[in-house]
């Protein structure tokens, strides 16, 4: 174990005179090894709060760019930052906060291929990823790699925080065996977060990894936190191990193609060409409306989104009310319906041919598609 | 009644409510009650074989019902019985 220097413990001071931390906390903090997957809402207060404790080595691994959208809520980044990678400048928010701890860079989508090689160098993981597959990546590595996973989600003003795989607790997949269909739990992209949703929860996942390098405390092993921001109330429920998994993992047995496992398609081009005669471009519905062909323009999203910005003569119907306001559209009417990506839409689509509309088509890539290709003058959101 | 606590995602398919009060005197009663009041819920809780679906996970108090009776747990008036769907946002 190696000391701290006079520079050092002038630093850590607040935590060397308390007894649960001390010099041998302080140690232990120096001398462990976290890797944080994802720098964005959760990976920003951890990373920063990780790297002001004393974290000795921390592994980032993000291969995304900051956008403006991002700093409603991830505060390890800055408006000087837009369009710098997310490691790049992360790493230089916690140097700045730290400059006594060591930063490793993972810029590269973590994969099935490379995600035990990656793991392998660490003590703990924090799972603060945004989809499925890699959360089931996440856990299976910490499975195979018998390190504990330091977990936690969001979503609008709800999260849910955990510790999995510390010695024979359960796992991921104990609590949930498997994702859902795609389309079925929106993002954080489609659904919203309340920007300061991850900074509570973020650092409910940093205070578990503090505990389990200090060995203080008792973990959130074996319960699920959750945390509902509006009510601001925390409810404890138990999660139990699989009772088949006795002594190792029944389930997890090597990492298997995630993407498939979550119904994802592999290839994910941004805006995906029509794929079928149920589908439209916005560039075709733009030549629709400029050859003053009729049809029926239909906006399921919610009314908040439609103030955001709406396409001029679209008639909203959130999809919600789709059901209830069928009247309000003509069977035989060419229909074509739109939302701000196009999932929702889809949907929308199935309800009305499942109730008899024949001539419904989806405009591919929503909203946010009209902005790049027709009409740069929307916002975007 | 028992209350079944309804997370955010599934709000609205509950007439944006989170709290709703239901008859039953099992956990599948009450759940068949909360799906013929707001029958949007259904294929959100359950598959096409009227299974609960795997990534939603249903408890009673903290006790998760895979570990007690499932479906056929008994419940009393001051029970909560909470759904918590799998999320995965993060960034």
């Amino acid at each position: 174990m190696s000391s701290l220097s006079k520079e050092e413990i002038g630093r850590y001071s607040r935590h060397l005179i308390m007894p649960e931390v001390g010099m041998d906390g302080q140690l232990k903090l120096k001398n462990a090894k976290v890797l944080l997957i994802g720098t964005g809402g959760l990976g920003a207060p951890v990373a920063m709060y990780l790297a002001a404790a004393g974290v000795g080595k921390l592994g980032i691994v993000d291969f995304d760019t900051v956008d403006v959208s991002n700093l409603q809520r991830q505060v390890i980044h800055g408006t000087k930052d837009i369009g710098k990678k997310k490691v790049d400048s992360a790493e230089e928010t916690m140097k700045d906060i730290n400059p006594f701890i060591e930063i490793v860079k993972y810029e590269v989508p973590l994969t099935s291929a490379n995600a035990l090689e990656i793991l392998k160098d660490y003590d703990i993981v924090a799972d603060g990823t945004d989809n499925f597959p890699t959360r089931f990546l996440v856990n299976d590595a910490c499975v195979l790699l018998g390190k504990p996973n330091v977990y936690a989600s969001i979503f609008r003003f709800e999260g849910q925080a955990t510790v999995f795989c510390k010695d024979d607790g359960p796992c991921y997949r104990c609590l949930y065996p498997e994702p859902p269909p795609p389309g079925l739990v929106p993002s954080c992209a489609e659904g919203g977060v309340l920007g300061i949703l991850p900074g509570v929860v973020g650092l409910i996942q940093a205070t578990e990894v503090i505990k389990l390098i200090l060995g203080e405390g008792q973990l959130l092993q074996g319960r699920l936190m959750l945390y509902d921001a509006l009510a601001m109330k925390f409810r404890e429920l138990k999660i139990r191990r699989n009772p088949e998994c006795q002594g190792k993992c029944s389930v997890v047995k090597e990492l298997i193609d995630y993407q498939q496992f979550c119904g994802v398609p592999h290839e994910e081009a941004p805006l995906p060409a029509p794929v079928s005669s149920t589908d439209i471009t916005p560039q075709e519905v733009k030549k629709l409306m400029d050859a003053n062909a009729n049809f029926t323009l239909v906006d399921v999203r919610e009314p908040h989104e439609y103030q955001i910005c709406k396409i001029d003569k679209a008639k909203l119907i959130p999809l919600g009310d789709v059901p209830k306001r069928l009247n309000e559209l003509d069977k035989n009417a060419d229909i074509v319906v739109h939302c701000k990506m196009g999932g929702r839409s889809a949907k929308a689509c199935d309800v009305l041919r499942a109730n008899g509309f024949t001539k419904v088509r989806n405009m591919t890539g929503g909203i946010l598609a009209w902005a790049d290709k027709v009409d740069p003058s929307l916002p975007k959101y | 009644m028992p209350k079944i606590l309804i997370p955010t995602p599934l709000r609205q398919f509950a007439d944006k409510r989170d709290t709703v009060e239901v008859s039953g005197a099992t956990v599948g009663e009450a759940l068949a009650a909360l799906t013929t009041a707001h029958p949007d819920m259904k294929k959100n809780l359950f598959n096409d074989e009227g299974k609960l679906r795997s990534f939603v996970n249903v408890y009673l108090n903290d006790e998760d019902i895979r570990f007690l009776e499932k479906d056929k747990t008994a419940v009393g008036a001051g029970d909560t019985i909470s759904i918590v769907p799998s999320i995965a946002g993060g960034r």
